[in-house]
């Protein structure tokens, strides 16, 4: 029974491609969808082929608003987080001070915590210090919770450089703000990079903590999910696509790079 | 024998060289993370702290709170929302079960079996997270939707006979029913198991499954005796990283449920945002706090794997 056979020995490619079927299906959707006409205000059933909603991605009132509004504050969390967690991670690999582990559980929690419960607790904080819900505290809710994933990403990296490096550059009279600049930076510049990738996808995407401390502030997630319950525009599923579709671009284009840097050097 | 199923060395990590350089300037770390401590201090922990103190307050929006110690609000919030709570813990853990053996194989496939396609996989798991969530949750109605070809697929082969024996969906819909909320907190929640699954069995060393089969293990004892358990890690932060999120989730109840599916995450945003019931809202938050910290601790314990971070 070759058959059998061939099927016992690939059964785990074929889950785990049944899997992968799985997580891109909503994609699939979200892109066939984009070209839709739909009868009604919502989109969720298929009516006929249109380049409508392409055309004209600007074309519903507040949506391209809260687009550029999510971007805004996704640029200056990455920012704030990346900077914040980049010095934690450095303090953390390379001192030794008191209270490490309270700064390790600190650290931890943000990630261990359900989002509403953060969600929740940070507007009691702004209520009860009669804080005007808006920009500055979805940024500030952003850069909170973004922190955590930033610090992890880094130290993972700099945990793995070999302090060598660094003696070397020492020995070659290097000052230590040279030494950061010209070796320790950029041998951690991968961990940083990955950090400030998540720290963006994060708060670009965020929903829940965002619906909780946004006040009458709409940022992307928060229009969609209005939509949800008012009536799903297809320029919603037109904007999907394309960051998709540029994530994807993203990603090839710099491994492409990649590849080509490595084997220049090989 | 039993050297094999013990930690090989790449697991243990960072064994040696633990202690990091002591260098000049005693302040210097502590001035590294004042900025980000303080920030996590004032937005992290102190608002657990007035959520906390909201908690045992009574009063009215008018009036104003006041701190009274009321703790029967905890009791009240817990007799009036306790099938909340049990919805909470069973969806999140079907989903997280769900969602350990669909990511399994493939974090399976994209470690040992990929070959060239590694990357492009890797980034077909990765790229989804790009487009909006709620975006991609609002398809599921368009897959989900009543007579459409997916629940005409799911009768024909009998799989609704057996989510209605379970109380998962009621009749021939999926939509509105805690099977749509499962799937699509499944869904949300797949790659968050499936990046630590991979990370931990990219590790192991292939040299094991040879010696395994050298020592006429078959196939699924080699899985079972060797590369599972050296995949307890990934599975154990897997599970963490998709339980808890999900426990807490009101977006995949709200959108592809109905008022019967409601979980804790949804009674939170109604109390705090609609109904304006703060007290209430605090303790029910407080107490999810409390319930997930117990569940996360006991479950770290118990798996023995202590270092996450």
């Amino acid at each position: 029974m070759p058959f059998v056979n061939w099927l016992k020995r690939n059964l785990v490619v074929i889950a785990g491609l049944l899997t992968l079927g799985y997580l891109l299906l909503p994609n699939v959707v979200v892109t066939v969808f984009s070209f839709n006409k739909p009868k009604g205000r919502f989109n969720y059933e298929w009516q006929q082929f249109s380049l409508d909603a392409w055309k004209d991605p600007c074309g519903v009132s507040g949506l391209c608003g809260s687009l550029s509004l999510s971007l805004q504050i996704a640029v200056w969390a990455t920012l704030g987080a990346t900077l914040l967690g980049t010095l934690i991670a450095f303090a953390l690999v390379r001192y030794r001070f008191r209270a490490r582990g309270a700064v390790n559980s600190l650290i931890f929690l943000p990630m261990a915590m359900p989002e509403v419960v953060m969600a929740a607790s940070l507007l009691t904080l702004f209520l009860n210090m009669g804080a005007q819900l808006g920009f500055w505290t979805i940024l500030i809710a952003h850069i909170m919770f973004c922190l955590s994933f930033v610090v992890t990403a880094v130290k993972a990296r700099v945990m793995s450089m070999d302090p060598k490096l660094e003696e070397a550059a020492r020995d070659l009279y290097a000052g230590p703000f040279q030494t950061f600049v010209r070796v320790t930076l950029p041998i951690a510049a991968p961990g940083i990079a990955a950090g400030a990738l998540l720290a963006f996808a994060l708060s670009f995407d965020d929903f829940i903590i965002t619906n909780f401390n946004a006040g009458s502030t709409v940022t992307f997630p928060m229009f969609v999910w209005g939509s949800a319950q008012r009536g799903t525009p297809v320029q919603i599923n037109v904007i999907g696509t394309t960051m998709f579709v540029v994530a994807v671009l993203f990603v090839l284009v710099s491994m492409i790079v990649g590849n080509r840097r490595t084997r220049q050097k090989a | 024998m039993s050297t094999l199923t013990e930690a090989p060395p790449p697991l243990a990590p960072q064994a040696p060289a633990s202690k990091p350089p002591k260098r000049r300037g005693r302040f210097t770390p502590y001035w590294l993370l004042l900025p980000g401590i303080l920030w996590l201090v004032v937005f992290f922990a102190l608002p657990m702290i007035y959520q906390a103190s909201t908690s045992v307050q009574t009063g009215s929006l008018e009036q104003g709170y006041k701190v009274t110690w009321h703790f029967a609000t905890y009791w009240e919030a817990l007799s009036a929302y306790w099938p909340q709570f049990v919805r909470s813990v069973l969806y999140a853990g079907t989903a997280t079960i769900l969602c350990l053996l669909l990511g399994y194989p493939l974090a399976y496939l994209i470690a040992f079996r990929a070959g060239r396609w590694k990357n492009l996989i890797m980034i077909l798991v990765i790229a989804p997270f790009f487009t909006s969530f709620l975006i991609r949750t609002l398809a599921w109605k368009t897959i989900l939707a009543d007579g459409g070809p997916v629940v005409g697929a799911l009768n024909t082969l009998h799989v609704l006979d057996v989510t209605n024996w379970l109380g998962m969906t009621a009749g021939d819909r999926v939509l509105a029913t805690p099977l749509a909320v499962v799937c699509g907190l499944t869904y949300n929640f797949l790659p968050f198991m499936i990046l630590p699954l991979y990370t931990s069995l990219e590790r192991i060393d292939g040299r094991l499954h040879e010696a395994a089969g050298d020592l006429y293990a078959r196939p699924w004892t080699t899985f079972r005796r060797v590369t599972f358990p050296l995949s307890m890690p990934g599975v154990v932060s897997g599970t963490l990283l998709t339980f808890i999120p999900a426990a807490g989730d009101y977006v995949n109840a709200d959108l592809l449920g109905s008022t019967d599916t409601r979980m804790v995450g949804n009674v939170i945003q109604t109390q705090f945002l609609r109904v304006l019931d703060y007290p209430t809202a605090a303790a029910l938050s407080f107490i999810l706090m409390a319930a997930i910290l117990l569940m996360v601790t006991v479950y770290i314990r118990r798996s023995g794997t202590e270092d996450l971070v």
